[in-house]
C-alpha cells in the first residue's frame, strides 16, 4: 500500500487515470444498483480523492464541478432512490455551508458559539413569514404570500438580516470571553427559538409552536423548484459562492486579523487590530451563510417552525467544525459531510438492518439495546473514535506556503537606502 | 525635543500601589531604559502607555497628543509598538503571516474588495507580503517565513516579535525584557541590533531589560523604578553610582556597612 501511494506521488497521469476509472466504476454501479446507499457513498468519496490528488486548483475545481453538476445527479437519476440521494446531498450542502459558517467564528476568530442554529432560524423565518400569509397579520401594506419569485431575492435578504442580527447579538455578547461567551451564546440561541415559539400573540408573527405551513416553492419564470433534485442546484450554486467568499477571507486582512485575535488578543490589539469590529464581522459573515440557508431550508421542507432549531442542531454543526478540522475549509467540508450522512443515510441503514435481523430472529437485542436506541450510541461511539485519533480533525488546518524567491525579489522596493539586510545572519551587523 | 512625556502616573491594583505618580519624559530618538527590582511596576509602566491598562491618575503624552482613555489599538495608530515580556506571537499562523498582521492599519482591503479579490486588493497584498519578508530580512529570520511561530527557537522568536513591531512603522518602540533568556552572544547582538534600527529607522526605543551590562552599555537615559516609584533618573554612569539604586537593587546593607 505504501509503495503504491508513493509511485503514484508525483504522477498526475497516474492520479488522475485512477480518479476517472474510479468515478467510472462507482457512477457504473450506482447506475445500475439503484438503491445501493453503498454505492452512493462510493461515488460521493470520489471527491475526497479528488482533493487529495496533486492536480492544479482549478482542474480540481473543474472535476468537482463536472461531478456534483453532472455525473451525481445522472447516475443516481433513474431509480426509485433518487430523489432520496438527492435529499441527502442538499442537506449536506445546508449543513456544510453552515459549517463553514460556523468555522470563521469558531475555527479562526477563536470565538465559541453554541448557539449558532439562530442564524438559520432567522434565515428561515424571514423566508417563511413573507412567503406564506403570515406577513399579511402585521404588515399594512402589500399582499401576502408573496410569489415564489421573490425567493431568489430573500437569500440576500436572509443573508443581510442574519449578519444584522449577527451584529446585534454580538455587541451585548462579545463583551464576554472563553468559556463565558459558550454559555451566553447558548443563551441567546435558546433565547431565539423561544422567542419564535411564542411570538404568536400579541401580534402573530410567528404563528408560535404551530409554525408557518406552505412556504412558497421558489419560482423563476414559472418554473417552480419542489423537488430535492432541484434544490440540490440551488444549494450547490449558494455553496459554490460560500466556499469562494471564505477562502478569499481566510487569506486576506480580514482573516489574518481573526486568526491574530484567536492566538492572543492583546497582541493583536496592539498591533492596531479593532477587537470588537474584527469579531463583530466573524459573527456577521459566520451567520450569513446560515441565513441564507435558512431561507433555501424554509422553502425546500415548506414548513418552519421552531423544533427545527434546538440546542442540538448547534452542537451538530460544531461537532462538524471540530470534527472536520478546526479552521481547516476541505475539512470542514468533510465533517458536514460525514456527521449528515452518518445521521441520515448510514446510521439509519444500520439500524433497520439490526432491526430485520432481530425481526427474523437471528439476534435478539434487550429491550435497551434496541437498535433505534443504539444509533446515538454508535454516533457517539465514532465521534470519540475520531477524537482519540484525529485530534486535529479529519482534514487538520493547514497554514499558507509563501515562495520564498518571489518575495526576494519584490523585498527589494521597501528598503531605504540606508538599510542593509544581510539574510539569516541574525542580529549581526 | 521630547517624544513621550508622562507625568504623575498612578495606577492601583486593589490595595497595591503599582505605579506611582511616576514622570517620565523620552527624547525623540534616543535610547532609554527602565530598570528596577521584579515586580517594581515596569511592566505595568508600559502596559498604561501601550492602554492595556487605563491609569487611576495622570497623563501619558506623545508628541502633543494625550493617549489616556485610547484603546491599545488606537495608540498603536498612534506611533507606538511594543514587544511582550512573556512573548505574544501568534502561535499557530506562520512567521511571515506574523509580520503581516503588523501591516494591518496601513492595508486598505475592505469586505467588498476583498470579497471580489479587486486588483487593489490583490496587488496590496502582495506589496504586504513583501515588506513583511523585508522585515524578516531585516531581522535576520527571511529563511523562517513559512514556519509556524512556535517553533522557532526562543531567541528567534524574541527577533520575530521585533519584526511584528517593527512593520507598524512605529516613531516609538517599547522592548519589556528584549534579552531575557539570551546567551552572551545573543545579547551582544542584540545590543548591535538596536543601535542599528535606531540609525535605520528614526525610532524612539524605550526598554525595560535587567541585564545591566545591556543597559549600560546601550542607554543614553535610564530610570529607575522601584515599588511604583521612580526613585532616580540619570545618564548610566550617574545611575551606576547612585545610592537609593543600589539600596534598591541589593539591600540597605550594601550601602551602609553595620
Ligand atoms: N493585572 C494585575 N492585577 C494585580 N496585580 C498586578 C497586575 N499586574 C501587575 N500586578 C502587580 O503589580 C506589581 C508590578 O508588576 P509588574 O509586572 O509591572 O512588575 P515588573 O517591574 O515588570 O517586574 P518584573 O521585572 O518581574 O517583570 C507586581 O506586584 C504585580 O504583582
Ligand atoms: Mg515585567
Amino acid at each position: 500500500m505504501n509503495k503504491l501511494t508513493s509511485k503514484l506521488k508525483g504522477n498526475k497521469l497516474a492520479q488522475i487515470i485512477l480518479l476517472v476509472l474510479y468515478v467510472l466504476i462507482t457512477s457504473l454501479s450506482l447506475y445500475l444498483a439503484q438503491a445501493s446507499v453503498t454505492a452512493f457513498l462510493l461515488m460521493l468519496f470520489s471527491l475526497l480523492l479528488l482533493y487529495y490528488t496533486e492536480l492544479p486548483d482549478r482542474l480540481k475545481w473543474l472535476i468537482a464541478g463536472v461531478v456534483l453538476i453532472g455525473v451525481i445527479p445522472f447516475v443516481s437519476s433513474t431509480g426509485p432512490g433518487y430523489q432520496s440521494y438527492m435529499e441527502v446531498a442538499t442537506v449536506v450542502g445546508i449543513y456544510v455551508a453552515m459549517a463553514l459558517g460556523l468555522n470563521i467564528v469558531v475555527g479562526l476568530a477563536g470565538l465559541l458559539d453554541l448557539g449558532f442554529v439562530a442564524f438559520f432560524a432567522i434565515g428561515a423565518y424571514t423566508y417563511g413569514i413573507f412567503a406564506t400569509g403570515q406577513a399579511a397579520n402585521f404588515m399594512p401594506f402589500g399582499t401576502f404570500p408573496l410569489s415564489g419569485e421573490s425567493f431568489w431575492i430573500f437569500i440576500l435578504i436572509g443573508c443581510f438580516v442574519a449578519a444584522l442580527f449577527g451584529v446585534l447579538l454580538g455587541i451585548p455578547v462579545l463583551r464576554v470571553k472563553g468559556d463565558y461567551l459558550a454559555i451566553v451564546t447558548l443563551g441567546f440561541g435558546e433565547i431565539i427559538r423561544i422567542v419564535f415559539n411564542n411570538l404568536d400573540k400579541p401580534v402573530n408573527i410567528t404563528n408560535g409552536a404551530m409554525g408557518l405551513a406552505s412556504v412558497k416553492p421558489p419560482e423563476i419564470f414559472g418554473y417552480q423548484f419542489v423537488y430535492p433534485n432541484q434544490f440540490y442546484y440551488i444549494v450547490l450554486a449558494i455553496l459554490f459562492l460560500v466556499i469562494l467568499a471564505v477562502r478569499r477571507f481566510e487569506f486576506s486582512k480580514i482573516g489574518r486579523s481573526w486568526k491574530a485575535v484567536r492566538e492572543n488578543e492583546i497582541a493583536a490589539q496592539s498591533m492596531g487590530i479593532h477587537l470588537v469590529r474584527t469579531k463583530l464581522l466573524a459573527f456577521a459573515i459566520g451567520a450569513s451563510f446560515s441565513g441564507m440557508m435558512g431561507v433555501v431550508f424554509a422553502a425546500k421542507q415548506t414548513f418552519v417552525d421552531p423544533t427545527s432549531f434546538t440546542l442540538l442542531e448547534s452542537i451538530t454543526i460544531l461537532v462538524m467544525v471540530i470534527l472536520g478540522g478546526m479552521g481547516s475549509v476541505p475539512g470542514v467540508i468533510l465533517g458536514a459531510a460525514v456527521i449528515t450522512i452518518l445521521n441520515l443515510q448510514v446510521l439509519t441503514e444500520v439500524t433497520n438492518y439490526l432491526n430485520q435481523l432481530s425481526l427474523d430472529g437471528v439476534i435478539s437485542f434487550p429491550e435497551a439495546l434496541a437498535p433505534a436506541k443504539m444509533q446515538r450510541f454508535i454516533f457517539g461511539a465514532i465521534l470519540i473514535i475520531f477524537a482519540i485519533y484525529r485530534p486535529q480533525g479529519l482534514i487538520p488546518s493547514k497554514n499558507p506556503v509563501f515562495d520564498e524567491e518571489s518575495l526576494k525579489e519584490g523585498s527589494k522596493k521597501h528598503r531605504k537606502e540606508k538599510i542593509t539586510v544581510e539574510p539569516d545572519k541574525g542580529f549581526q551587523a | 525635543m521630547s517624544i513621550l512625556t508622562v507625568s504623575n502616573l498612578t495606577k492601583q491594583f486593589g490595595g497595591l500601589v503599582a505605579v506611582n505618580s511616576v514622570d517620565m519624559t523620552v527624547e525623540k530618538g534616543s535610547i532609554t531604559a527602565v530598570i528596577g527590582p521584579n515586580g517594581a511596576g515596569k511592566t505595568t509602566f508600559f502596559n498604561l502607555i501601550t492602554g492595556v491598562y487605563q491609569p487611576d491618575n495622570g497623563n501619558v503624552q506623545l508628541g502633543s497628543s494625550s493617549l489616556v482613555g485610547l484603546k491599545p489599538h488606537e495608540i498603536s495608530r498612534h506611533g507606538i509598538a511594543r514587544t511582550f515580556q512573556n512573548i505574544r506571537l501568534f502561535s499557530n499562523i506562520t512567521v511571515l503571516e506574523n509580520v503581516m498582521v503588523g501591516l494591518h492599519k496601513q492595508l486598505k482591503a475592505g469586505i467588498v474588495g476583498t470579497l471580489f479579490q479587486t486588483k487593489k486588493v490583490r496587488e496590496e497584498e502582495q506589496l504586504a507580503k513583501e515588506e513583511a519578508y523585508h522585515w524578516l530580512e531585516y531581522v535576520g529570520l527571511a529563511k523562517h517565513l513559512n514556519e509556524d511561530a512556535q517553533n522557532l527557537s526562543y531567541g528567534a522568536q524574541r527577533r520575530l516579535e521585533i519584526a511584528r513591531a517593527l512593520a507598524t512603522k512605529p516613531k516609538l518602540l517599547l522592548l519589556d525584557e528584549p534579552a531575557a533568556g539570551m546567551n552572551p552572544r545573543e545579547t551582544r547582538e542584540l545590543t548591535e541590533f538596536i543601535h542599528r534600527m535606531r540609525e535605520d529607522l528614526d525610532v524612539t526605543i524605550v526598554l525595560i531589560e535587567h541585564d545591566m551590562k545591556l543597559v549600560m552599555e546601550i542607554s543614553e537615559q535610564i530610570f529607575v523604578l522601584d515599588h511604583g516609584e521612580k526613585i532616580a533618573e540619570g545618564k548610566p554612569a550617574e545611575i551606576r553610582n547612585n545610592v537609593k539604586v543600589i539600596e534598591a537593587y541589593l539591600g540597605k546593607s550594601a550601602v551602609t556597612p553595620a
